[in-house]
């Protein structure tokens, strides 16, 4: 059963003096989703949630919240709260009186706020800690007493605009945690913004990847990393290697100067691809028995496996694999039908996924594209 | 270690004696005065005297306190207005704030004679409506407006600092909490630019409640302020720099334990609230 959608951005254009920052944005955000915008810096994903947040305004477009247009309604009298990336808890108030104020600005009674503040506290482990100055506490704790600021007014969205970024990586991974533990139980919609592609993967419901103002794509983890849309995608999310190809027929493509069995169709005959495949997809054989051979050209050793460099015509592979190779060996690749998808030509096309710089012998790649260039 | 302390002396040192010879020494003669009668015996009667010019005390208090109020009230929307604006409109009018500075302050005093006199440019003015002259000038209302008009700047300036030094991400956070501007006005600028009130307050108050220039100028032989009266017993004679130096001791004092209190309020609010 589709969710309701509790946010709707619309059309959303922004420009900064010459710089287009949002580029015709369209996205929908389901009731008590944990929706996750990702993208290099610059993308446009923090200017996306300033734009729910009430702090911004879009140029054109239309913001929706619960079928009603919010364009223009100030920030105070949004149902939305937001975790700010630095927490701008308020220096001058203590622990208790900064979870407090949204509640004070709203007029309630003194015993309802010590209710409220203190099960705020509990639950993101603070207890206790009321008194406490802020400027005593550790970045993990005011992120807590940040998060505690915001849910404390019960917003039925709440903002999160890279609020892990400044934690270092075991506390963050902590908080990883807390923040999906606190998001369930009060089963609020949760908007994170962040450019780390694992804490995407690892927290998010959907993702949304972005990039110069547009979304890339939209899906579950799994579909992003295991369907990306195009060659940015592919690249930003984990490895991969990034290759030209050229769809025969349905689940038939060349690549590499190579036919493979693959699962993907629906691509026009002899269209012009993209083709990934994952780097721990692929396995080493001899070299006879290959449908891929080459050479080995580094080996590092990473615990869990070892990352190598082969070297196939120029285009240089990384494969994850826990056989233990030596630079100079020559190798074969396997590729198993369901390793490789494939993606259709886009602005990214030949920006990504290969790992060597550029070389001459790189130019013979491009002898298996076809003389008409039909796109 | 050493070396470099030695080597930050030598640096100090031009201020050192520079502080030593005309503040340090100034304060010891002060005291020696203000302990000793005209044949330079030691004596507590200076004190006893000081009775006499209980009404000078007040009315400097009185008129400092008035201009200081003043001077914040219109200091504080004027401080708040700038920090909204753009970069280099609030270098702008920071520039003109300046300006009058770039003056002596006995010219800029000065100069409100010819504004405000029964001939001054306001009676000339409303004299062509058939109105006046009006008594502007030797009124108390004339040496408020003096301090306030000179002093204005010490107190724009701290108060300008500490707000544009408020994150705006905090006003953004205050507002997503549901406050709007009068409630962030109330709830964050306001408790956090404090320290720059204090420091406005004090900057104004202390040469307010020591002035005597502008009140001889601006007040006539009326009104007669604590700084008026020292100023006169040292005019007078040698006879009487016991008295006058009595004078600036116990208003150094009172200046001291006034700065101390306003302090001790500021450090209090930013725990309490």
């Amino acid at each position: 059963m589709e969710k309701q959608n509790i946010i709707e951005l619309k059309d959303i254009f922004v420009s900064f003096g010459e710089e287009k920052v949002l580029d015709g944005l369209n996205l929908a955000i389901r009731d008590k989703e944990f929706i996750t915008l990702l993208g290099p810096s610059g993308c446009g994903k923090t200017t996306t949630l300033r734009i729910i947040a009430g702090f911004l305004d879009a140029d054109s477009g239309e913001v929706v919240f619960e079928d009603k247009k919010i364009n223009g309604v100030p920030s105070y009298k949004r149902q939305v709260n937001t975790i700010f990336q630095r927490y701008a808890l308020f220096p001058h108030l203590n622990v208790y009186e900064n979870v407090a104020f949204g509640l004070r600005v709203k007029k309630l009674k003194e015993n309802e706020i010590k209710e409220i503040v203190t099960e705020m506290l509990h639950l993101v482990n603070l207890d206790g800690f009321e008194k406490r100055s802020i400027s005593t506490l550790s970045g993990g704790q005011q992120q807590r007493v940040a998060i505690a600021r915001a849910i404390a007014n019960k917003p039925k969205v709440l903002l999160l605009d890279e609020p892990l970024a400044a934690l270092d990586l075991k506390l963050r991974k902590d908080m990883q945690k807390e923040l999906r533990r606190i998001q369930r139980q009060l089963g609020i919609t949760f908007v994170f913004v962040t450019h780390d592609q694992e804490e995407a993967l690892t927290m998010s419901d959907r993702v949304v990847v972005m990039n110069k103002g547009k979304i890339q794509q939209i899906g579950t983890p799994q579909d992003i990393y295991n369907e990306p849309e195009n060659a940015f995608v592919a690249d930003f999310i984990g490895e991969s290697n990034i290759l030209d190809g050229i769809m025969r027929d349905d689940f038939v493509a060349e690549f590499s100067g190579h036919v493979f069995d693959c699962l993907d169709k629906g691509f026009n005959k002899n269209e012009n691809v993209d083709v990934v495949v994952r780097p721990e997809d692929v396995d080493i054989v001899p070299a006879d028995k290959g449908m891929l051979k080459g050479v080995v050209t580094s080996v590092d050793f990473l615990g869990v496996h070892y990352e190598i460099i082969v070297d196939i015509g120029g285009f240089k592979w990384m494969i994850q694999t826990t056989d233990e190779c030596f630079v100079g060996d020559n190798v074969g690749l396997y590729i198993e039908p369901d390793a490789i998808h494939i993606m259709k030509k886009s602005e990214y096309s030949g920006l990504y996924g290969d790992y060597s710089t550029y070389s001459e012998e790189m130019e013979h790649l491009s002898d298996i594209e076809p003389e008409d260039d039909d796109e | 270690m050493n070396k470099k302390s030695f080597g930050s002396r030598i640096v100090a040192a031009p201020y050192i004696v520079w502080a030593a010879i005309f503040i340090v020494v100034p304060l010891v003669i002060m005291v020696y005065f203000a302990l000793t009668d005209s044949n330079g015996a030691f004596t507590l009667a200076n004190f006893a005297q000081i009775g006499k010019f209980k009404k000078a005390f007040g009315l400097s208090v009185l008129y400092a306190v008035i201009a200081t109020i003043i001077t914040l009230l219109l200091a504080y929307p004027m401080a708040y207005y700038m920090t909204k604006l753009k970069i280099s409109s609030q270098r702008m009018i920071m520039m003109l704030i300046m300006l009058p500075m770039w003056m002596n302050f006995l010219i800029r005093t000065y100069s409100w004679i010819t504004i405000l006199a029964n001939t001054g440019l306001i009676n000339k003015f409303l004299s062509l409506f058939g109105i006046g002259p009006l008594q502007l000038i030797n009124t108390p209302g004339a040496v408020i407006l003096g301090m306030v008009y000179d002093f204005i700047p010490y107190m724009i300036l701290p108060i300008y600092t500490a707000m544009s030094k408020i994150d705006n991400s905090l006003l953004e956070a205050a507002s997503d909490l549901g406050s709007n501007s009068l409630s962030r006005i109330r709830r964050v600028i306001m408790p956090l630019s404090l320290p720059g009130v204090i420091s406005g307050i004090t900057m104004v108050f202390v040469p307010s409640v020591s002035t005597f220039y502008i009140s001889q100028k601006l007040g006539g032989n009326k009104t007669l302020l604590i700084g008026d009266a020292i100023e006169y017993l040292f005019n007078t004679g040698p006879q009487y720099y016991n008295i006058a130096s009595t004078l600036s001791l116990i208003l150094m004092v009172l200046i001291l334990i006034s700065t101390l209190i306003m302090n001790k309020f500021g450090d209090d609010e930013e725990v309490v609230i």
